[in-house]
């Protein structure tokens, strides 16, 4: 086959596995499992074979125009480059270790069916977004996965938080894909075409007559799908969904999309520095604000929400320094290694019947519960908080590199200089914060002191191997690829630089002993204050108790986000912004005011409009009918002779007119 | 006028003039005649259809009709003349004098004999009768009929025209009155079975207004056998 | 003889018994009106039969054999007429037309208050409620 058709499977193969198991969901539970695993594997295995192929040469293109669209021709066209064989490959390994993960996590779920055939219908278009050629069919995958997000997320749907929080994450992603719309339509105005290489050829051109109003309006799109400030509020609540799908969701498909399309279509960023500026500040205030709200969060998996948010700043500020290359590597990075994060705090979540950081500080003997996941987090973290020699070092130092080659002007991209500075002070300060609250977590849920924690016997050997097969590229995925990875890119070195890797390191390592100096003075308070709720149904599978535990940690802890707990190093290290960061810095209550109210102003005054004045109008045309209707109801008495009278009356009058007629008077 | 043209239009020319020559104002005996009993058999109509006794209203229909029998003979139609007399005075009236009767109508004035709706009754009636009389008059004021010579209605003329030209009609019409009989019966039957039906399925106790209907049920079928026997008797 | 006199008398008797169709209660003093009416249009026939049998344009004696059948339809008629307002006497207690209003909008079946036949008459709605109730 050629790498073409291969590539076409690729997203065609969860999608039909979708469809199938969509089909046979109810009637053959048997083959729900294999119908998801399979096809996600399959399309792991071509993607795998179609980045061996292209090995980073020249880009494969393929482009058929399935019918005339009018004057901007639509093609089914496929741009296969570095950048897409490997996130394609991203993709696949994700979205492989989720689907085999989800079989031992939501073992018992009775909607399962569904769940399967929608992860896989959000890998189908996440690879459609990864390979496609022409904007409008990227466009296509950006929407399928944001509805289904929608339902994801709203997997627990009996519970209220998840109702919010996918209404929430359609809404704020839609919000943002309104400018991206009139953004990719303003594009292609002007260059003619929607697809990338034409594009990226008008841009070189200089064809591009708008590159800034376009880039700022493709950014907001960007924002809301990748999670950036001040679109960012969905990803949190969005934890509200199962364990899996937010490590989908946050590690390869839904917030990388973003990321990989400003990746793709850098060269148009690049045309306009106001957009690069404005990346970097966005990137900037993503990055330091999230990390000081991940700081200050009690679920465990809010925690994570933040620190993905916080990691994609970084891609972002990669972006805005215009390296591409950066950004991506980072990406790569950061998929396997919070993907792994997030499994790994599901099965945690099920050995510890809670979601809650402070209910786990007061367990011990968590991390012999579950020794595969206690090992393969504490990777994981530390890739997170970029020690060498772990994956998310390399890449971060890569970010951080080529923030100092603008700052120092020896690199060779146009991004501003003041861009640089943004991205390098943000990205030094976030790695502090990042490593405190990493440290924070790993404090909190493995040691903890007090009762013994539960014991649900091992857990799904679905769940742990998966653990590991990630903590592989966690470990090992940065020091061996950051020398090969310029080949598929664009060919800068992504290889750490002195200063920044001394600094970025030594801010870390600063944060994590910082941290855990803060717990071990804040540490001997949790005794006197005793918390902690666990799930009721400790022997059922682990969607069950993650969905029970999100359920109680609003009414046992007072919000969903904090817990009033005196022993977090958290609160001693935040002081006074623990109160403001655990709410995510008042953003929603902002929305809430701005948005919110002034619409729902509107919709009652509409409603009052339509109530008071269009309805009246409404009456007032049923009224004269029914008055005429009462008037002749009226002559309707019943009595003959009336009838009569009237039927004779009415001959007369005829008569007399037709006589009068007759005889010309 | 149009209309007394067209009137005249369908009288030859002979009679047309004849007409001519006769004043509206002339009034030969037999037109006196002829006015006097209309006179009488008008105000005899009218107090019928305005007395408040019901039984006097049957009565002064009596004359009214015999009124219209003498107007009949006037008209040289006098085998109609006395078919009137029997069919109408003789047997109608008996009959609604049985009718009134059987609804136990009361004897001396009834204060409700006239409905709500008389005020538009009397406005309809005047109206119509006003646009009948001028359309009449307008019409027919000069058209003269001529009752000299042999009587035209004689019982050897209209029997001779009746069953030489409207011999089929006649035996319609005899079967026509036999369904009415046939149907007068059932419908007297068939009320009074659904009566007894329903009244003993409505209440178990024999109520007065129970037992007055079923008394009285058995009756209503004699005049109604009774009316048709006349007629084929009379014919 | 002027023709007007029989047609001007006609038309008179034929509108006192349209007022007494219109005007009166008791459905027996309507037939007799209606009686009052097929007169009125028999004396128009006789008339019209004697213009015009003179006049030589109908020689069948249309008028004559015409009024005869009248007057033989108005025989069956009113025993027919007489039939129905007895049955409808014998069931509702009454032969007053405007109380037959049972075809009236919003229709409430009301008793003729007062006399014997209250309770009779009332019955009857409450059976055809419990009938429709049942339906």
């Amino acid at each position: 086959m050629t790498t073409t058709t291969l590539a076409v499977l690729v997203p065609l193969l969860p999608f039909l596995g979708a469809i199938a198991g969509l089909l046979v969901g109810r009637t053959a539970p048997g083959f729900v499992r294999p119908l998801a695993v399979l096809p996600t594997l399959a399309s792991l295995a071509l993607a795998a074979t179609v980045a061996a192929r292209q090995g980073g040469d020249r880009a494969v293109e393929a482009a058929t125009e399935l019918t005339p669209t009018g004057s901007v021709p639509i093609d089914l066209a496929l741009f296969i480059d570095g950048f897409a064989a490997l996130t394609a490959v991203l993709v696949g390994v994700v979205a492989g270790c989720v689907q085999i993960y989800s079989t031992g996590y939501l073992r018992d779920d009775p909607r399962y069916p569904s769940y399967a055939a929608l992860v896989s219908l959000f890998t189908s278009a996440m690879l459609l977004v990864v390979y496609s050629g022409d904007l409008m069919v990227l466009l296509v995958g950006w929407e399928v996965m944001g509805i289904c997000s929608y339902f994801l997320v709203g997997h627990y749907w009996e519970t209220p938080e998840a109702r919010a929080a996918s209404l929430k994450a359609f809404l704020v992603t839609k919000l943002g894909d309104v400018p991206f719309l009139i953004g990719l339509f303003a594009l292609a105005a002007d260059a003619g075409s929607f697809r990338i290489t034409r594009i990226l050829g008008a841009v070189a051109n200089g064809g591009i007559e708008h590159p800034t109003l376009i880039a700022l309006l493709l950014l907001a799109g960007v924002a809301g799908k990748s999670a950036q400030f001040p679109l960012h509020t969905w990803l949190p609540d969005a934890m509200a969904g199962p364990t899996p799908v937010s490590a989908l969701i946050h590690a390869a498909t839904m917030v990388a999309a973003g990321v990989y399309f400003v990746a793709r279509l850098l060269p148009l960023f690049e045309a306009s520095q106001a957009a690069m500026t404005v990346l970097a500040v966005m990137a900037a205030v993503t990055m330091t604000g999230s990390a000081l709200a991940a700081l200050a969060q009690d679920d465990i998996k809010r925690v994570l929400a933040y620190s993905t948010i916080g990691q994609l700043g970084y891609m972002t500020g990669a972006l805005a320094v215009a390296d591409r290359g950066a950004a991506v590597f980072h990406l790569l990075s950061h998929g396997a290694f919070k993907a792994l994060l997030f499994l790994a705090a599901g099965v945690i979540i099920h050995a510890a019947g809670t979601n809650s950081l402070a209910a786990m500080s007061r367990m011990s003997g968590l991390r012999h519960r579950v020794p595969d996941a206690y090992w393969t987090m504490t990777v994981a973290l530390l890739a997170l908080a970029a020690i060498p020699p772990f994956a998310g070092f390399f890449s971060k130092e890569a970010v951080l590199g080529v923030a100092e080659h603008v700052v120092t002007g020896t690199g060779d991209s146009g991004a501003p200089a003041a861009a640089g500075w943004i991205v390098l002070l943000a990205g030094l300060v976030t790695a502090l914060l990042t490593a405190a609250y990493a440290m924070r977590l790993w404090l909190l849920a493995f040691r903890g002191h007090g009762a013994e924690a539960p014991d649900h016997g091992r857990q799904p050997l679905a769940m742990t191997t998966v653990l590991w097969v990630l903590a592989v590229p966690s470990i090992a995925l940065g020091g061996l690829a950051f020398r090969t990875l310029p080949d598929w890119f664009d060919g800068h070195d992504l290889g750490p630089t002195l200063t920044t890797s001394v600094l970025g390191t030594g801010l870390a390592v600063a944060g994590g002993i910082v941290t855990y100096a803060a717990w071990r003075h804040t540490g001997t308070r949790a005794a006197g204050v005793p918390l902690g709720a666990v799930a009721a149904h400790p022997q059922g599978d682990a969607a069950r108790v993650e969905a029970e535990a999100i359920a109680t940690h609003g009414p046992a802890y007072g919000d969903v986000a904090q817990a009033p707990d005196p022993a977090d190093p958290g609160r001693l290290l935040l002081g006074p912004l623990h109160r403001h960061a655990a709410v995510g810095f008042h953003l929603d209550a902002v929305y809430s005011a701005l948005f919110v109210r002034p619409v729902r102003a509107g919709a009652s005054l509409v409603s009052f409009l339509d109530r008071e004045v269009v309805e009246t109008y409404v009456r007032g045309a049923g009224a004269l009918p029914r008055w005429l209707g009462a008037a002749v109801r009226g002559a309707q008495t019943g009595n003959v002779q009336t009838y009569v009278s009237a039927l004779f009356a009415g001959t007369v009058v005829l008569a007399v007119a037709v006589v009068l007629v007759a005889t010309g008077a | 006028m149009t209309l007394a043209a067209t009137a005249a239009g369908l009288v030859p020319g002979t009679a047309h003039l004849a007409a001519e020559s006769r004043g509206f104002l002339s009034p030969t005996g037999v037109e006196i005649a002829f006015l006097l009993v209309g006179l009488v058999t008008l105000g005899a109509a009218v107090v019928t259809v305005t007395t408040r006794q019901l039984v006097h209203a049957a009565l002064w229909l009596v004359v009214a009709l015999g009124g219209l029998a003498v107007e009949y003979l006037l008209l040289t139609a006098e085998f109609i003349a006395w078919v009137q007399v029997l069919i109408y005075v003789g047997s109608v009236v008996v009959l609604l004098l049985f009718g009134l009767m059987l609804t136990r109508a009361p004897i001396g004035p009834s204060p409700d004999a006239d409905s709500g709706n008389r005020w538009a009754a009397l406005a309809v009636a005047v109206a119509s009768a006003a646009a009948l009389v001028w359309v009449v008059v307008d019409a027919f004021r000069a058209t003269w009929m001529d009752l000299e010579g042999a009587p035209s209605g004689t019982t050897e003329v209209t029997g001779a025209s009746l069953f030489q030209h409207w011999v089929l009609p006649f035996e319609a019409l005899s079967v026509l009155l036999l369904a009415a009989l046939v149907g007068a019966i059932v419908l007297s039957r068939k009320a009074k079975a659904a009566s007894r039906a329903g009244a003993g399925a409505r209440e178990g106790a024999p109520s007065p207004a129970g037992a007055s209907p079923a008394g009285t049920a058995g009756e209503p079928t004699q005049p109604d056998t009774e009316s048709p026997a006349d007629k084929e008797g009379d014919r | 003889m002027h023709l007007a006199y029989p047609a001007v008398l006609s038309a008179l008797l034929f509108c006192t018994g349209l007022y007494g169709v219109l005007a009166r209660r008791n459905a027996i003093l309507v037939l007799m009106s209606v009686e009052l009416m097929l007169n009125a249009v028999n004396l128009n026939l006789v008339a019209f039969d004697a213009w015009l049998s003179r006049a030589a344009l109908d020689t069948l004696h249309s008028g004559q054999a015409l009024t005869l059948f009248t007057i033989a339809i108005a025989a069956a008629e009113i025993g027919i007429g007489l039939a129905i307002v007895l049955a409808v006497y014998r069931n509702r207690g009454t032969a007053h037309i405007d109380k037959l209003r049972d075809t009236a909008e919003g229709h409430e079946p009301d008793g003729p208050g007062g006399d014997a036949h209250g309770s009779d008459a009332s019955a009857i709605p409450a059976a055809g409620e419990k009938a429709e109730a049942t339906a």
